[in-house]
C-alpha cells in the first residue's frame, strides 16, 4: 500500500512511467515476442504425461485382427456408395445390423446462406447412420463415439471399413462398460452438427433434422477417423475445434502412448517429431509446428469432424491416416489395434477427462506449453496498452491540475470533448454492424445488378464495406463536429486503448492464439498512432496491420509453414475463399471469428484510424 | 432542473423497455452476477405459485423473499416490468432530491464557516461553488439510471431494485430531517435484507447534528434523540415483522430469509467473497468463519462512525459500499447504488490517487466475468478458480475505490483545517501519507 499512498514514491513512479514510456513499450513488445518464440524451445517446455489415473496403470492387450475384413468392407462400401451416388443408407444399415448393432438413421436438410463454392454445395440433404453397441457390463449411462465421414469420391472408404470391422470385433468382447456408438456421418460437419443437435435435443444453428430414435448414455469421448488408403505411413492427430477449443490433453497423451506401443509413426500438424532440439533445424521445426497450431486455432474453425463435439463438453479428436512416399508402412490391422487400445482405456474412465490441461500449445506431440507459460507472452503485449493509457491519462490530467481554480473551464472543455467521442464510436460501430449484416442480406440484390455469383457477391460486398469504412468515419466526424482538438484525440485514443485491452483480454482467454495474433498486429498501431506522425507512411502501415490484411498475412504464413508457398494471385484467391468460409462457418456452426472481427475488432481499428486523420 | 431529469427518466425507461422486449432479457435474468438466490425473479414466481396453491412459500428451499414482497407481487404480478422500472425511477428521484438538499446544507455550512473565518487563507481553491454544485444532483440521478449495472439488474427483475428504492427513500427522509419516516424506511430496508441495520448510526448522527445537538455521549439531549429514534426504528420493525407473521400466520420466514442471509447455505457463485471460500472449507470451521465474514459488514461501522462523526452522509455512502462488498449475496444492483453517489464527491477528485487504475480494474473485471463463466460452465475448460480470481480482483478494486474516496475526504478535511500548503517544522514542504 505504501507504493499507492506515499505521494513522493507515487510521483517518482509516475514520472518514471511517463519518461520511459516508449522504451518500456518497445521492451515489452520485444519481450512478448521473444517469450512466445521461446515457447517452442524444448528445455522451456514440459514433457507430456498421463494425468488420468483410470487410463494410466491398467495396460490392455490388443488382439484386433480384422484388418482384411475391414478392407473388404471398405471395398464393398465403395461399390455401394458409387451406386447410390452418396450415402448407401440401406447397405450400411444392413451391414451394421448384421454385425449385431442397434441401428438408427437420421435425415437432415440444410440450406446454406449462400452457395459454398469450395465444396460445391447449397441445399444439403443427407442421412446419418449410426449403430449402438450396448454396454454389457454396466448401466448404460455413458457412451463413447467412433465416427467416420462418408465423403464424396473415394476418400475415407477405409475409415468406414475399419469402423465396421471394429464394431464386429468389439461386439464379441465382454468388458465394455460404456455404450459404443459407431457413426457414419454424411456431408462431414453439417451431418455431424445435425447428429449432435439431435443427440442432445437442442437446435442452436437452425438446421432441420429428424429427432434421433435411439440414444446411448452421455458421451464421454469421441474419435473421428479419416483413412483413405489400405496402408498408411503415419497417423496425424487433429485437435483444433470450433472457436479454438481444444480437447483435454490426456486424449493426446493417450494417442501418443498407443502410437509408441504399436510402433506407428505419429504426427501433429503433419510434422514428425525430431530429437535434435539443440540444433537450429530442430528448433525451427518445433517453431513451425507450434505456429501451425496457433494459426489453426486462431482461425476458430473445426479442423476435423471432431470439432463440433467440443461445444458439448465432449473430449474429441480426429485421427487422420496419411500415406506419403516414405518406405515405412503400417497396415490397417495395426491402426485397428491402436483404436482398440484407446477405446479400452477410455472405457476404463470413471469420470470425464478433466485431470489434465485444456489450455495448451503443442510444439511436438510429446511436449506441451501450458497456459501459465504462454499467458505472459500475451500479458506483455497487453501491458503496452495499459502503459500507454496511463501515460495519456497523466498527460490529460496534468493541465487541469495546473489551472485548478478553473474547474469550470475543465467542464467546458470536456463537454464537447465527450460529444466528439460519441460520434466516431457510433459511426465505426455502425460500419461494423453493416459489415456483419449486409453481405449475406444483400447477396440477391448484388447478383441482379452485377455479373457475379452469390458467393462472390457476399465476399465482394464484405470487402467493399470494409474499404468504404476506411473513408467513412473521419469524414463524417469532421462534418459533424468541426475541427478536432488536441484533447479530443487524446480522449479518443485513451478510449481506443482501453477498448482494445478489454477486447484482446477477453479474446485471449477464450482463444489464446487469436488473441495473440490480434495483439501482435493491433497493439503497435494502438501504441504509436497520433495525428502528428507522417500520415501517408502510417496510413500504409495501419492498413497493412488492419484485421483484413492480418488475415491475408496469416494465410501466406500458413502456406509457407505448410511448405506450399503461394504466389500473390493464389493468395488473393485463398483470401476470398477464407472470407466466404469464415462467414459460412459462422452461419452453419456458430463460429465466432467473423462477428468478433466485424463487430468489435474492426470498429476498434477504425477508431484508431480516425485518430490518424484527426485534423 | 426538472426537465433534464424527466428526459433522463424517459431515456432510462426506453432502454429498459427495449431490453425487456428483446431476447437478452432471459439471458440477463440467468446471469449470476445480476441475480442471487435472494432476489432472483424466478424464485419470486415460484413463491407466488406455491402461495396460490395454498402451500407455505417457504416450505421448499427456493424462496427467500420477505412476506411483504410476495404479497406485494401477488397484486402486481401482471405489471412486474412497470414495478421494476418505477422502482428505479423512485430511487433516482429520491437520490436527486436527497443530494440537492444535502448540497444546500453543505453550502450553508461552508458559508457560515467562511463568515466565522474558520478556514485558513490558502484553501480558497478547495471551496465549493454553486455553479459546480448545480449539476451534481442530476448527475447522481443519471449515474443511477443509466448505469449498466442498474439496467441489467432491472431487466433481470432482480428485487434488489426494490431494496435500493427503499434505501434511497430512507436517505431522502433522513436528509429532509423527518426522523419518523426515516425510521420507518430504515426498518423496511432492514426487514428486507438485515444489513441496512448498520445505517442506523449515520442516520442518527445526521438527525442529531441537524438539530445542532453536540454528538457526545455525555449530553442528555443526544441520548434522548437516540432513544427516540431507536424506539421508532424498533417499533416499526416489530410492526412490520408482526404484520408478516399475520399475513402467513407462521414464523417460517425468519429462518428462510434471515437465516439464509446469515448462514449462507446456498453457494451458487456470485460476485461476492463467500461462495468459493465456504465451498472449500471443512465443515467444522464453518461457524467460525461465518462469524468472521459477517462481522466484516457490521464491524466497520464503529470505527467509521467515530472517524466520520461530523460527516454522516459520507459515512452513509461508505457503509452502503461496505455492505455491497461484504454482504453474503451481492449483485451488481447493490454496487450501482453506491456508485450513484460518486458524482456527489466530485470535489474530492483532485485528491483521488488511483481512480484511473481502479476504474480500469473494475471495467476489465466486469467484462471478464461472463467470459470466465463461459469457459468454466459451458466450455468446461476453465474451472471455478478462474472465476473466483476475477471475483477477488473485482472486490479488491471496489475496496481500493472506497478507501481512495475515504482518504480523499479525510485529506480535504485536513486541508480545510490546516491549510492547503503544509509545512514541516523546518519549513520545507510537507506531504500527507496514509500509513
Amino acid at each position: 500500500m505504501g507504493l499507492l499512498s506515499d505521494p513522493n514514491r507515487r510521483r517518482a513512479l509516475t514520472s518514471l512511467l511517463t519518461r520511459l514510456n516508449t522504451p518500456l513499450c518497445v521492451l515489452c513488445y520485444l519481450a512478448g515476442v521473444a517469450w512466445f518464440m521461446g515457447l517452442a524451445f524444448e528445455p522451456f517446455t514440459l514433457r507430456t504425461y498421463m494425468s488420468e489415473n483410470a487410463m494410466g496403470s491398467t495396460m490392455v492387450e490388443e488382439r484386433f485382427t480384422g484388418g482384411e475384413r475391414a478392407l473388404s468392407a471398405a471395398r464393398e462400401f465403395a461399390v455401394h456408395k458409387k451406386k447410390a451416388g452418396g450415402m448407401p443408407v440401406e447397405w450400411l444399415v444392413q451391414a451394421m445390423q448384421s454385425r449385431g448393432l442397434e441401428v438408427y438413421t437420421q435425415t437432415f436438410s440444410r440450406t446454406l446462406p449462400f452457395p459454398d463454392e469450395s465444396k460445391e454445395r447449397y441445399m444439403v440433404k443427407g442421412t446419418n447412420v449410426y449403430g449402438i453397441l450396448r454396454a454389457p457390463r454396466a448401466p448404460r449411462t455413458e457412451s463413447l463415439v467412433l465416427s467416420a465421414p462418408c465423403s464424396p469420391g473415394t476418400a475415407n472408404n477405409q475409415a468406414v471399413g475399419l469402423l465396421l470391422s471394429l464394431a464386429q470385433y468389439f461386439r464379441g468382447q465382454i468388458y465394455w462398460a460404456k455404450d459404443l456408438i459407431f457413426l457414419v456421418n454424411d456431408h462431414d460437419l453439417i451431418g455431424m452438427e445435425a447428429w449432435l443437435e439431435g443427440y442432445h435435443d437442442v437446435n442452436i444453428t437452425g438446421i432441420s433434422a429428424q429427432p434421433l430414435q435411439g440414444r446411448g448414455g452421455s458421451i464421454q469421448a469421441a474419435l473421428s477417423l479419416e483413412l483413405s488408403s489400405d496402408v498408411i505411413t503415419s497417423l496425424d492427430l487433429v485437435l483444433e475445434g470450433l472457436n479454438g477449443q481444444l480437447p483435454n490433453l490426456d486424449l493426446t497423451n493417450l494417442f501418443y502412448a498407443f502410437c509408441q506401443k504399436t510402433g506407428i509413426l505419429c504426427t501433429i500438424q503433419g510434422k514428425l517429431q525430431r530429437n535434435d532440439w539443440d540444433t537450429v533445424a530442430g528448433y525451427t521445426h518445433s517453431v513451425q509446428t507450434m505456429l501451425l497450431m496457433v494459426l489453426r486455432q486462431a482461425s476458430g474453425r473445426p479442423w476435423g469432424d471432431h470439432g463440433l463435439f467440443l461445444r458439448y463438453h465432449i473430449e474429441a479428436a480426429t485421427v487422420r491416416g496419411i500415406n506419403s512416399f516414405r518406405q515405412y508402412k503400417t497396415d490397417i490391422t495395426t491402426v485397428g489395434k491402436l483404436l482398440e487400445g484407446m477405446y479400452r482405456k477410455l472405457n476404463n474412465l470413471l469420470e470425464r477427462l478433466h485431470q489434465s490441461y485444456f489450455f495448451y500449445l503443442l510444439p511436438s506431440l510429446s511436449r506441451f506449453v501450458s497456459i501459465g507459460y504462454y499467458m505472459p507472452a500475451f500479458s506483455l503485449l497487453a501491458l503496452i496498452l495499459l502503459l500507454r493509457a496511463l501515460d495519456l491519462w497523466v498527460q490529460l490530467s496534468t493541465p487541469i491540475a495546473g489551472l485548478e481554480d478553473g474547474t469550470v473551464e475543465g467542464e467546458e472543455v470536456s463537454g464537447p470533448g465527450v460529444l466528439s467521442l460519441v460520434t466516431p464510436v457510433l459511426i465505426s460501430h455502425l460500419t461494423g454492424v453493416a459489415l456483419y449484416i449486409l453481405p449475406v442480406l444483400s447477396q440477391h440484390a448484388a447478383v441482379q445488378h452485377f455479373p457475379v455469383s452469390e458467393t462472390e457477391a457476399v465476399v465482394l460486398t464484405a470487402i467493399t464495406i470494409y474499404v468504404a469504412g476506411l473513408a467513412l468515419p473521419h469524414n463524417t466526424h469532421r462534418v459533424l463536429s468541426g475541427e478536432g482538438t488536441e484533447r479530443g484525440w487524446r480522449l479518443l485514443k485513451l478510449l481506443g486503448l482501453l477498448y482494445l485491452a478489454v477486447l484482446l483480454g477477453c479474446t485471449a482467454l477464450i482463444n489464446f492464439s487469436l488473441g495473440f495474433i490480434l495483439a501482435l498486429t493491433q497493439v503497435p498501431i494502438a501504441a504509436l498512432i497520433t495525428p502528428h506522425v507522417p500520415r501517408l507512411l502510417c496510413a500504409g502501415a495501419m492498413i497493412l496491420l488492419s484485421p483484413g490484411c492480418t488475415l491475408l498475412l496469416c494465410l501466406f504464413l500458413y502456406q509457407e509453414l505448410q511448405e506450399a508457398p503461394l504466389t500473390l494471385l493464389e493468395g488473393w484467391g485463398l483470401f476470398l475463399s477464407a472470407v466466404s468460409q469464415g462467414i459460412l462457418d459462422h452461419h452453419l456452426y456458430g463460429s465466432l471469428l467473423y462477428p468478433l472481427l466485424a463487430l468489435f475488432i474492426f470498429p476498434c481499428w477504425l477508431l484508431l484510424w480516425n485518430i490518424l486523420f484527426w485534423k | 432542473m426538472a426537465a433534464p431529469l424527466a428526459l433522463g427518466l424517459i431515456v432510462a425507461v426506453t432502454i429498459r423497455a427495449a431490453l425487456f422486449r428483446s431476447s437478452f432479457a432471459d439471458l440477463i435474468a440467468e446471469r449470476v452476477e445480476v441475480v442471487s438466490p435472494l432476489n432472483a425473479w424466478k424464485r419470486v414466481v415460484e413463491g407466488l405459485a406455491l402461495l396460490d396453491l395454498g402451500v407455505s412459500p417457504y416450505s421448499g428451499d427456493v424462496f427467500h423473499e420477505t412476506p411483504l414482497v410476495i404479497y406485494f407481487f401477488h397484486f402486481v404480478i401482471d405489471y412486474s416490468e412497470f414495478v421494476f422500472m418505477i422502482a428505479d425511477g423512485i430511487t433516482a428521484v429520491a437520490l436527486y432530491l436527497a443530494v440537492r438538499d444535502y448540497n444546500k446544507i453543505m453550502f450553508r455550512k461552508q458559508k457560515y464557516a467562511l463568515e466565522a473565518d474558520r478556514y485558513p487563507h490558502d484553501v480558497v481553491e478547495l471551496f465549493r461553488t454553486p455553479k459546480e454544485m448545480y449539476y451534481i444532483p442530476l448527475k447522481v440521478a443519471l449515474f443511477y439510471l443509466l448505469n449498466p449495472f442498474t439496467v441489467l439488474s432491472c431487466v433481470a427483475k432482480s428485487t434488489c431494485g426494490l431494496n435500493n428504492a427503499v434505501i434511497a427513500l430512507f436517505i431522502l427522509c433522513t436528509i429532509k430531517g423527518s426522523a419518523f419516516l426515516s425510521a420507518i424506511f430504515l426498518a423496511l430496508a432492514t426487514y428486507q435484507s438485515i444489513y441496512p441495520l448498520t445505517l442506523f448510526a449515520p442516520a442518527l448522527l445526521f438527525l442529531v447534528q441537524r438539530l445542532y445537538i453536540p454528538v457526545s455521549l455525555r449530553s442528555p439531549s443526544f441520548w434522548i434523540l437516540a432513544v427516540q429514534y431507536g424506539v421508532m426504528f424498533l417499533g416499526s420493525l416489530a410492526i412490520i415483522v408482526c404484520l408478516s407473521f399475520f399475513l402467513l400466520s407462521s414464523w417460517d420466514f425468519i429462518p428462510s430469509v434471515y437465516g439464509f442471509i446469515l448462514t449462507v447455505p446456498d453457494l451458487t457463485p456470485n460476485i461476492g467473497l463467500f461462495w468459493y471460500f465456504f465451498a472449500e472449507m471443512f465443515e467444522h470451521f464453518r461457524l467460525f468463519f461465518l462469524c468472521v465474514f459477517q462481522i466484516n459488514v457490521f464491524f466497520y461501522i464503529i470505527p467509521l462512525s467515530i472517524k466520520l462523526k461530523e460527516h454522516p452522509v459520507f459515512l452513509m455512502f461508505m457503509q452502503i459500499a461496505i455492505i455491497s462488498i461484504f454482504k453474503s449475496y451481492p449483485t451488481v444492483g447493490d454496487i450501482a447504488l453506491y456508485m450513484a453517489f460518486l458524482p456527489a464527491w466530485s470535489h474530492l477528485y483532485r485528491f483521488l490517487r488511483n481512480i484511473f487504475l481502479v476504474s480500469c480494474m473494475l471495467l476489465i473485471c466486469s467484462m471478464l466475468f461472463p467470459v470466465l463463466w463461459h469457459l468454466w460452465i459451458f466450455a468446461g475448460s476453465a474451472n471455478s478458480n478462474f472465476y473466483y480470481a476475477i471475483t477477488l480482483v473485482f472486490n479488491v478494486g471496489q475496496i481500493l475505490l472506497v478507501s481512495d474516496y475515504f482518504y480523499a475526504y479525510l485529506r480535504r478535511e485536513h486541508h480545510l483545517t490546516h491549510g492547503l500548503y503544509l509545512k514541516k517544522k523546518d519549513g520545507s514542504e510537507a506531504t500527507l501519507v496514509l500509513k
